[in-house]
């Protein structure tokens, strides 16, 4: 119903990891919630401009659904973590998944308010002009501001 | 049925047939109809819980041509 909020916080920064909360926050924008998402830690390369750097590992991801069984040592060498970073990339597109750039023009159009989190910017030494526009910057105390009024408030 | 408005959701994947459909009805008018068509066998039960929460009122819930198709009214 109109008038819910959520409250995301975003702390991941692998390909698999960058989804959920994307996808929550602009389902939840579409369905008139009003949303918010703290990016803080990792979660900051959701932010970023560009955002073709943004990988996943089969590396320490035993869960991960791999053509051909592979065994650990493999997972190390050189070049895996590319080489399943464009298979799942090839694969999302395939099956009409979107991509992070589509889901978060989405969140954006649709008014979720990203913030991002000033103490990790400043941790990481990131440069503002490497995020995208239209966006806030702030501290724990300004996403519990907004997390102390919502009905659902996740940690992705 | 009749419909004012259509939008062909046919091989998106969760969540771009609900985030569309829904920028899809904000150029329509209060009680004009949306014909929503999609292959995500997600969008089922999505749909039902997009009406549900937005008020806008599903009229139709089915499939065609191993499609599903969806008439929502417009709140």
């Amino acid at each position: 119903m109109a008038g819910k909020k959520m409250a995301i916080i975003a702390t991941k920064g692998a390909l698999d990891m960058a989804y959920p909360p994307l996808i929550l926050a602009s389902t939840a924008a579409a369905l008139g919630w009003e949303v918010q998402v703290f990016f803080t830690f990792y979660g900051l390369q959701l932010l970023r401009k560009d955002l073709s750097g943004i990988a996943i590992s089969p590396l320490a991801n035993p869960a991960m659904p791999m053509p051909v069984p592979m065994p650990v040592v493999v997972s190390i060498l050189p070049g895996m973590e590319a080489m399943a970073t464009s298979m799942m990339k090839a694969k999302m597109k395939k099956k009409g998944v979107a991509s992070l750039e589509e889901l978060r023009s989405l969140c954006l159009e649709a008014e979720v308010k990203f913030i991002a989190c000033q103490m990790t910017v400043d941790l990481f030494e990131f440069d503002k002009s490497d995020f995208i526009d239209g966006i806030e910057y702030g501290g724990a105390a300004t996403f519990m501001k907004f997390a102390g009024e919502t009905d659902v408030c996740l940690f992705i | 049925m009749n419909f004012d408005k259509e939008f062909d959701a046919s091989g998106l994947s969760c969540p771009l047939p609900i985030v569309k459909t829904k920028k899809s009805l904000s150029d329509m008018a209060s009680g004009q109809v949306l014909r929503v068509v999609a292959t995500d066998p997600g969008s089922v039960a999505d749909m039902a819980a997009f009406a549900e929460q937005t008020g806008n009122q599903l009229l139709e819930s089915g499939s065609e041509g191993g499609k599903y198709v969806f008439f929502l009214k417009k709140a």
